[in-house]
């Protein structure tokens, strides 16, 4: 059987680990190479590093800080924040992450395309970040959710795949950070239009949410950040993994 | 000492960091009078396979690897793309592959299976053969897999590994000091890291 995969998305934020609400108030949770040792240790499924400011800042990724990670880390890799050119794609390669994760320079559709004809469209994340209109409709966006793509999430998700993404991470900005489950209707949307895995993000509270958006909204693979480094209604910060048997029980 | 060939299609930090851990040493090489004293070798590779083959001939490394392989018989590893290399062809481009294994390489079908593709994720993978990597007694192993297409062989002895994906596809080829595997053990946790040592030891 195929087992579907359970991602923690760590963000980073100057030199520390953070997590946010609604892609806001961030709040520091540790150091991020302590964090990734204890998620290598439970065998998690995949990793996902974000780093939240360097788009905004316009700053190149922190390779050092990615080199610490990758090579104590025997479990995939995917690194998004601050690439906007086909040579930061390549050092990323060369420091053993096996995949960028694409947002605000998804917008490129060339670099998109350009780095799938180098290192496969599997190694290409396109992530989409959605949240609702004044209109109430759901919009993509950019830029840490601040500019706004004129499209659909569906019509966006096909874009990216056709100029050569080969994985799409949908992220509902007003469900991350609050725990209260991932927008179900939102990641079937994007499912049932493309044929590559699409991973959920953004509202995971519990395993049973976690079911759900794999059962109901067609997801291949969740991704989640305050299940796993948060404890109990207090938010006690512990990292965090489920246990394969715990995995089992909400596989089917 | 292994040298991982770099012939400029694939991601080599993860591997380079993998037989740093497991105790062993790795020089990352392209240079043919490096390559021609090896003792053992990995074959990585990502990608699209005419692009990997295209690299490979324009390195110039294929003469001296095939002695190096089929001649001296050293220990060689083939991961993922350059698993899929190693076989005489593919669906995916035009350019002949290697042909150390009597394979080919074929697209998932995701009509007929109802699978997305590309297959990505952890799998488990049983040994079909007992070899210096594993053995059919092995516990269940679990892999880390991204490819969308697979290896497919009529001669059942070269067969190590299986995996289920829609249907049983073939997630490992052996054929003496040749190996072959579809996942990547340098991604794979302990099941990764234990394989990794087996190679090593060879």
């Amino acid at each position: 059987m195929s087992y579907f995969r359970v991602i923690p998305i760590l963000l980073l934020k100057g030199e520390g680990l953070v997590k946010t609400i609604n892609f806001k108030t961030p709040t520091y949770i540790g150091d991020p190479i302590n964090a990734v040792k204890i998620f290598n240790q439970k065998e998690v499924d995949e990793l996902m590093l974000f780093d939240i400011e360097a788009s905004v800042k316009k700053s190149e990724p922190k390779y050092d800080w990615i080199q610490d990670i990758v090579s104590e880390s025997f479990m995939p890799i995917g690194y998004g924040g601050g690439i906007t050119n086909i040579e930061q794609v390549k050092r990323i390669f060369d420091l053993g992450v096996e995949k960028v994760v694409l947002n605000t320079s998804s917008i490129n559709l060339d670099l998109i395309q350009k780095a799938a004809s180098i290192y496969g469209s599997q190694s290409i994340v396109v992530c989409i970040d959605v949240k609702k209109t004044l209109f109430g409709k759901k919009g993509c966006f950019y830029k840490s959710g601040k500019e706004k793509i004129k499209m659909s999430p569906s019509e966006w998700a096909i874009k990216v795949v056709e100029a050569g993404a080969g994985e799409i991470i949908i992220q509902s900005i007003d469900n991350e950070g609050t725990m209260k489950g991932y927008d179900i209707e939102l990641t079937k949307s994007v499912s049932e239009v493309v044929n590559v895995p699409v991973v959920a993000s953004g509202g995971a509270g519990n395993l049973n949410d976690i079911k759900n958006v794999i059962n109901d909204g067609r997801a291949s693979a969740v991704a989640a950040g305050s299940i796993f480094v948060y404890k109990g209604k207090q938010k006690g910060i512990l990292i965090n993994y489920p246990t394969r048997e715990e995995l089992d029980k909400i596989s089917f | 000492m292994i040298h991982i060939i770099d012939y400029g299609a694939g991601n080599l930090g993860s591997i380079v960091n993998m037989v740093n851990f497991i105790g062993g040493k790795c020089e990352l090489t392209n240079d043919p009078d490096v390559i021609i004293n090896a003792t053992k070798l990995i074959l990585p590779g990502v990608g699209h396979f005419d692009h990997g083959m295209q690299k490979l001939y324009e390195s110039g490394l294929i003469p001296i690897l095939e002695k190096k392989v089929n001649v001296e018989k050293i220990p060689i590893l083939g991961i993922c793309l350059g698993a899929q290399m190693m076989c005489n062809n593919s669906e995916e481009g035009e350019i002949q592959g290697l042909g150390w294994f009597d394979a080919t390489v074929k697209k998932f079908n995701s009509e007929m299976h109802n699978i997305r593709i590309p297959h990505m994720g952890w799998n488990n993978v049983e040994a079909k053969k007992d070899t210096q990597l594993s053995t059919v007694n092995s516990k269940e192993q679990r892999f880390y897999f991204v490819h969308s297409y697979y290896m497919e062989t009529t001669n059942e002895d070269l067969i190590m590994y299986s995996t289920k994906y829609g249907d049983e596809f073939v997630s490992g080829l052996n054929n003496n000091n040749i190996y072959a595997c579809q996942f990547h053990p340098e991604k794979s946790h302990k099941y990764g890291i234990e394989l990794m040592k087996n190679f090593l030891l060879l």
